[in-house]
């Protein structure tokens, strides 16, 4: 049966490629911090299981210290320049975008056909875990396609990986970590907390006013944050789970997936998620750094309204 | 129950207000709750481990960043470009519309990665909104310039956002699926994007009615008269060509996985 496992062992190899030829790229003057860096995620993807929980955690505070104290760095594998790109493009026009597209079309009507015929009771892959094998099944499928297309050479993909990886740097473990101090804010007890004083808040029995605390605390909960991924399992153990699911008997997918998107307008709203609000500002030179979040309130505050009825109407339907 | 816990939170607040690395301040903030939650050091340095060990499925979307570079190695976001100025509209309000559409339908397919705001807001929405508001109102002096900017850059986020989660295999999908599992409700990636259609469409009527009335507004508000400094406005900033393929952009570029 393929597991979660073959792709975690395919994504550490990917990364172990990375940190290989970041360690002997001599133009990047970082290059050993960035040779660690995605060493140490490939060491995580490949060998979490066999290193212990302490483990886990020592290379948890050695990627931050990494990213932290600045020993990672762009660096500048070969690729083509703009002119040869202009040239490519206009050779081989709209068909660059199929290969692009192989990726969530095997995706996704892989998971129609795993799910909806019968070779899915053939138990070949992991339960639940089938969209994944199948993007990572498009991934291949599509790197196949362009080198049988355009015969690039074999380290292109790893390079070409490894210039986007780079320029990503310590935002692409980002999620990862905030999911995790999420897990240690629920440990600690701070999902216990805050949903003891919402508690407060909320009349008892009061669906709708739930539903409202549920969603203004993930607006506001993201906007401290900067993301909602801090928020949501927070939130979710706070209010979504105990009181909307399993109190009201909320559709809990309807919980989950209107919940987190009411916290992404709290993410137009607020500077912490400099990312998205306070970069582009930079790069278009804007001479009022939150203009883009202030061009953005007009459209979270309804939008927010909108997802509250939502939430409202469809997981109590 | 003491809410002492509450203290790690706020030292996150504080970290980043004062734009400290945010892997450090999460880590910090982490492991400050933790102990004040009553653990030992190395028991917080488990569970943080632990955690992170759990959620590598949040890792495994990367494994198409060799695939996207090597298109673009090809001139995939050249022929991106070469795509969105033959359907060039006449209107700010109707060129980000249609920027809104395209950003949330492909970002839907998963293809979050193809535009962005180094990708494709600075070198191309932002000139050509910014050139549309020329046609459409005269002279553009500098704060309708900065609000056609900031507008193209809005649109970016708001599509982005509000189209990512309808694609099974994003980030935010699987950590929705990974916390209700760790509750007992297993739910399929497909069942959960499913739901992030209706938030979708409503974003992108809400958002593409002001990007309408802003076209309003540009076409009522009477052409202004040539000054000064009203050419410098549309001539610097998000109108200035994008720079050299080797002169990259110093900021974090992102794959929208961290809204």
């Amino acid at each position: 049966m393929i597991t979660l496992h073959w792709l975690y062992t395919l994504a550490g190899a990917m990364f172990a490629a990375f940190a290989l030829l970041s360690l002997f790229d001599r133009s990047n003057p970082k290059r050993l911090g960035n040779a660690a860096f995605w060493g140490l995620m490939a060491l995580s993807l490949l060998a979490g299981d066999l290193i212990g929980d302490f483990g886990n955690g020592l290379l948890v505070l050695d990627l931050a210290a990494l990213a932290g104290f600045g020993f990672i760095g762009r660096s500048n594998p070969p690729t083509t320049d703009d002119e040869e790109r202009g040239r490519w493009s206009a050779k081989l026009g709209n068909s660059l975008f199929l290969p692009a597209l192989i990726i969530p079309a095997t995706a996704l009507i892989g998971t129609l056909v795993y799910n909806y015929t019968s070779i899915g009771s053939l138990g070949w892959i992991e339960a639940k875990r089938e969209t994944y094998v199948f993007l990572c099944l498009g991934v291949l499928l599509a790197l196949g396609t362009v080198f049988a297309w355009l015969r690039p050479p074999a380290i292109a993909p790893l390079q070409e990986g490894r210039r986007l990886i780079d320029a990503i740097g310590w935002a692409a473990v980002l999620p990862q970590m905030l999911a995790a101090l999420g897990v240690l804010f629920a440990v600690a007890g701070v999902g216990t907390i805050i949903g003891d004083l919402t508690g407060m808040v909320i009349p008892r029995g009061n669906i709708f006013a739930t539903v409202l605390v549920f969603a203004i605390g993930m607006v506001l909960f993201t906007m401290i944050m900067g993301n909602a991924f801090a928020a949501f399992p927070v939130m979710a153990a706070a209010i979504g789970v105990p009181l909307l699911i399993q109190a009201y008997g909320g559709d809990p997918a309807v919980v989950g997936a209107v919940g987190m998107l009411a916290g992404f307008c709290g993410t137009l709203m607020t500077p912490m998620a400099a990312n998205f609000n306070l970069v582009p500002a930079a790069l278009l030179e804007l001479k009022d750094q939150y203009g883009v979040v202030k061009a953005q309130v007009a459209t979270a505050l309804p939008l927010l309204a909108v997802n509250i009825f939502i939430l409202y109407f469809a997981a109590f339907r | 129950m003491t809410y002492l816990p509450l203290l790690g939170i706020a030292l996150v607040v504080i970290g980043f207000a004062f734009r400290l690395n945010p892997m450090l301040v999460v880590t910090a903030g982490g492991i400050v709750t933790g102990l004040l939650g009553g653990m030992d050091l190395t028991k917080v340095i488990a569970t943080f481990g632990k955690a992170f060990n759990d959620n590598r499925i949040i890792a495994i979307v990367w494994v198409v960043l060799p695939v996207i570079g090597l298109l673009e190695r090809y001139g995939l976001q050249q022929q991106a470009a070469a795509v969105i100025r033959m359907m060039k509209a006449a209107t700010v309000g109707r060129l980000l519309l249609l920027y809104l559409l395209v950003r949330q339908g492909t970002a839907a397919l998963g293809l979050t990665s193809i535009a962005g705001h180094p990708q494709t807001v600075r070198p191309l929405v932002a000139p050509m909104a910014l050139a549309a508001a020329e046609q459409q109102h005269g002279e553009v002096d500098e704060p309708t310039a900065e609000k056609v900017k900031a507008y193209s850059a809005a649109t970016d986020n708001v599509g982005l956002f509000f189209g990512e989660d309808i694609f099974i295999a994003i980030g935010s999908i699987v950590l929705i699926q990974q916390t209700l599992a760790t509750y007992g409700y297993v739910m399929s990636p497909l069942h959960l994007a499913l739901w992030a259609i209706p938030s979708a469409i409503a974003a992108f009527i809400i958002h593409g009615t002001r990007l309408l009335l802003l076209d309003r507004r540009l076409m009522q508000s009477s052409p202004s008269l040539p000054r000064g400094g009203g050419s410098r406005a549309a001539t610097d900033g998000g109108a200035s060509p994008p720079p050299a393929s080797g002169e990259r952009s110093p900021s974090p570029s992102k794959l929208g996985e961290d809204s």
